[in-house]
């Protein structure tokens, strides 16, 4: 039993990697790789808001600059992009002869690579230090990183001339290691990558919530103040984690971007960032594996009424937003790991043997309590 | 310089409507510590009651439907008013205590809003009614039988969800018949034709002329914020929501009713809302994503003006929409033809609407740099807890 808990993981990884595959068409298979690359955008989330308090609604900010940074790269590298002196072909249409400078660096695969994390987290670490530092926090910070986030869309909508406004970068026709971005082939590639990512970025996200530094974070949330008088300043613990979070979501844009085959500045809309919030909300936010099961939940479940339903999206998704708050505060893991079944079993009268001594009562969920340690008697 | 002052005064109009929507969010902000996101939702049901008062008075025709204006400004303010009353007891008194929760539960009601004008048809009406009946008559009849059994509150949600699946099922089962299941309004924008009294000129001082609408919005949300001010510091309510905003346990022990207060200003913020929407009206043609348009500008205002705090607000919202109506419309460059090139080249980069707001953010978080709590924080030991 308690084999088969630690083994659940796995199973599951192992499933996506290799089994889901064989039985899904292409399409759905994308779609599935969209909605895991989504799932490290959730973590990071989780990481601020569920671990820290911070609510963020902005960051769609750092999860398009990933996105932009690795569509850019890809535009500039594709021969069939270019337009007639060698800049890609967007830019002929606004009049611009030349790269804009900061396109230049994008150039190289190596500089991409970093920057899809970098820049993100250098960004999410300059307005999180000039924020925090002002210890404005609570529903301040959310609105502020909301007005943040309408900024850089209004900032990366407008500007046609520098990255093709409005239009986005298209990602699908371009080409990566002589294969085509949008090609299935490739796309089953960028699935498996994203599937791997997952665990890694799970495994992030524990190392800065465990130990000190994790205790420092969900002492920040529960009370500041306090954490203050005891000689702790929470403003770097703050920057930290929400620069961490920062780069998680800049991974998790460029690996959408390639996955849904264009960047634009809808990636930064005012809903979507707060989408994100609603995934980590109905996973369960405070532990790890809610947000993942959360945001697959949420998509596919977007997929499917949209796909039936189109019109009838915005009631569901009006309607979770207000019964996750209201009914289910701690998302689908906090329900059940907190025994939620078992009083709904328990209210129509399926009701589990009262467990009195789990010390003795070994198998079944009285597991997870443990037996008190032997008291110290020096202590 | 006559282009650069109606600029000015264009921005002035902006900040007034601002200054309606924000007036309402701060004084529930400063109350209950929530910030309500449906609010530029119930903006847009503001413009939309007023597109429905039109078209209920243009049969009358002639003098009466010169005056349509002024009773969709009272319908706006006491319908939204009786929406946000609404939203408060049945949704917000629930996370009492849970500011973020309370941002997102009000985002949804706020997508809920949105999608509901634009799909909103009789059958809809209809089927709402259905599932609504349903439900409450349902949840009495369960309670009555089961109410004291554990699995009633479970056995009642599964109620509510038929409710609302009869409901569908009603909506679809007319939607065949295109007389009412056709939508209302539908996601297309709607245009108010101002009455003619306010379109044209009201007049000219020092050779500008001052356009009716620009003037109207302003003398509006002036006299709305003098009835605001009169009504929180001399009427007997407004003793009480002062009171309740400084100490509400306090408060709770002196015997204010704190209930009736966070739901009455919850109402006059949203009826302010209303207002403001049906201004807005009067501006251009509106559509169901009027809300986010303005919210965040709202917040802005909000986080520049400090909380609670109606002259921060009156100062923030006219600043805020002076300098998103001059920069974005570069009336700066023919104002000042004598600028140096570099400068002049910086104005031009932000000469849009959406790279004015760029710079308004900008300015404000280096504002908060050195004034984090606006430009007129609350003085006194509780305000940082």
């Amino acid at each position: 039993m308690k084999l088969l808990k630690r083994l659940i993981p796995w199973i599951l990884l192992a499933f996506a990697l290799f089994i889901l595959p064989t039985f899904l068409s292409d399409f759905r298979i994308n779609l599935f790789g969209r909605y895991f690359s989504l799932a490290i955008t959730a973590l990071a989330i989780d990481l601020i808001w569920g671990y820290t308090g911070l609510l963020s609604l902005g960051q769609g900010i750092f999860f398009a600059l990933g996105g932009y940074g690795v569509a850019m790269y890809l535009t500039l590298n594709t021969p069939s992009e270019a337009g007639g002196n060698g800049i890609p072909k967007f830019f002929e249409n606004y009049g611009v002869g030349q790269l804009p400078f900061f396109w230049q660096p994008f150039w190289s695969p190596a500089f991409t690579l970093i920057a899809i994390w970098v820049l993100p987290a250098i960004v999410a670490g300059l307005v999180g230090y000039l924020i925090f530092r002002n210890r404005i926090k609570g529903v301040y910070f959310s609105i502020i990183t909301q007005a943040a986030l309408m900024v850089f869309f209004h900032f990366f909508n407008g500007q046609q001339k520098l990255i093709n406004g409005t239009n986005g970068l298209k990602t699908s026709t371009t080409e990566l290691f002589g294969l085509q971005v949008g090609s299935s082939d490739m796309q089953i590639w960028l699935y498996r990558l994203t599937v791997i990512l997952i665990p890694v970025t799970f495994l992030i996200c524990r190392y800065f919530t465990s130990g000190r530094f994790g205790d420092a974070l969900i002492a920040i949330r529960d009370d500041e103040q306090r954490f203050r008088f005891a000689g702790f300043n929470p403003v770097p613990f703050k920057t930290i984690v929400f620069l961490v979070a920062g780069a998680l979501c800049g991974i998790s844009g460029a690996l959408y971007t390639v996955q849904s085959g264009i960047v634009s500045p809808q990636f930064m809309s005012i809903s979507f960032s707060i989408e994100m919030v609603i995934w980590v909300a109905v996973g369960g936010r405070g532990t790890l594996v809610g947000p993942i099961i959360g945001a697959v939940l949420v998509n596919y479940l977007r997929s499917l009424v949209s796909e039936a339903l189109p019109e009838f999206w915005l009631f569901v998704q009006g309607a979770l937003f207000v019964f996750v708050v209201v009914l289910m505060p701690d998302g689908i893991y906090g329900w059940v790991s907190k025994g939620g079944l078992r009083s709904l079993l328990a209210a129509f009268g399926i009701a589990p043997k009262a467990r009195t001594y789990p010390q003795i009562d070994q198998e079944g969920p009285g597991m997870e309590m443990k037996s008190p340690a032997p008291t110290d008697s020096s202590a | 310089m006559e282009l650069f002052f109606s600029q000015i005064l264009d921005g002035l109009s902006i900040g007034s409507v601002l200054l309606l929507t924000a007036t309402g969010l701060a004084i529930v902000f400063g109350l209950m510590g929530v910030i309500n996101l449906a609010h530029g939702e119930f903006m847009m049901l503001g413009a939309y009651i007023t597109f429905v008062v039109q078209n209920l008075f243009r049969p009358m025709g002639g003098l009466v439907f010169e005056l349509y204006f002024p009773v969709a400004l009272v319908v706006a303010f006491f319908v939204t008013a009786i929406f946000g009353v609404v939203l408060e007891r049945t949704l917000i008194r629930k996370l009492y205590g849970r500011p973020l929760e309370t941002l997102l539960a009000t985002w949804g009601v706020s997508l809920i809003l949105i999608q509901l004008i634009r799909s909103i048809s009789t059958s809809m009406v209809i089927g709402i009614a259905a599932a609504l009946a349903i439900g409450f008559f349902g949840g009495q009849f369960l309670s009555k039988k089961i109410g004291d059994r554990p699995a009633f509150p479970y056995l009642n949600g599964v109620m509510w969800t038929a409710a609302v699946g009869i409901g569908l099922v009603v909506v679809n089962s007319f939607s065949s018949m295109r007389a009412i299941a056709s939508p209302w309004f539908g996601p297309r924008n709607i245009d108010v034709t101002a009455p003619k009294w306010l379109q044209g000129s009201w007049g000219v001082i020092g050779g500008i002329q001052l356009p009716g609408l620009r003037i109207f919005i302003i003398l509006l949300s002036a006299v709305l914020l003098l009835f605001v001010m009169w009504f929180l510091t001399k009427s007997v309510w407004g003793l009480r929501i002062r009171a309740v905003t400084q100490n509400r346990q306090m408060s709770n022990c002196l015997g204010i009713p704190t209930d009736s207060v966070d739901s009455i200003t919850f109402g006059l913020g949203s009826g302010l809302a209303g207002v403001a929407g049906c201004a807005i009206t009067l501006l251009g043609s509106v559509g169901p994503n009027l809300g986010a348009a303005y919210i965040v500008s709202c917040f802005m205002v909000i986080v520049l003006g400090g909380v609670g705090n109606l002259l921060g607000t009156v100062f923030a919202s006219l600043i805020l929409g002076i300098i998103q109506s001059v920069v974005g419309s570069g009336s700066l460059l023919t104002a000042f033809p004598g600028m140096p090139p570099a400068a002049k080249s910086v104005v031009e980069f932000f000469a849009t609407t959406s790279m004015s707001l760029v710079l308004v953010f900008i300015f404000i978080i280096a504002f908060l740099q050195f004034r984090p709590n606006g430009m007129f924080p609350q003085k006194g030991r509780s305000v940082d807890a």
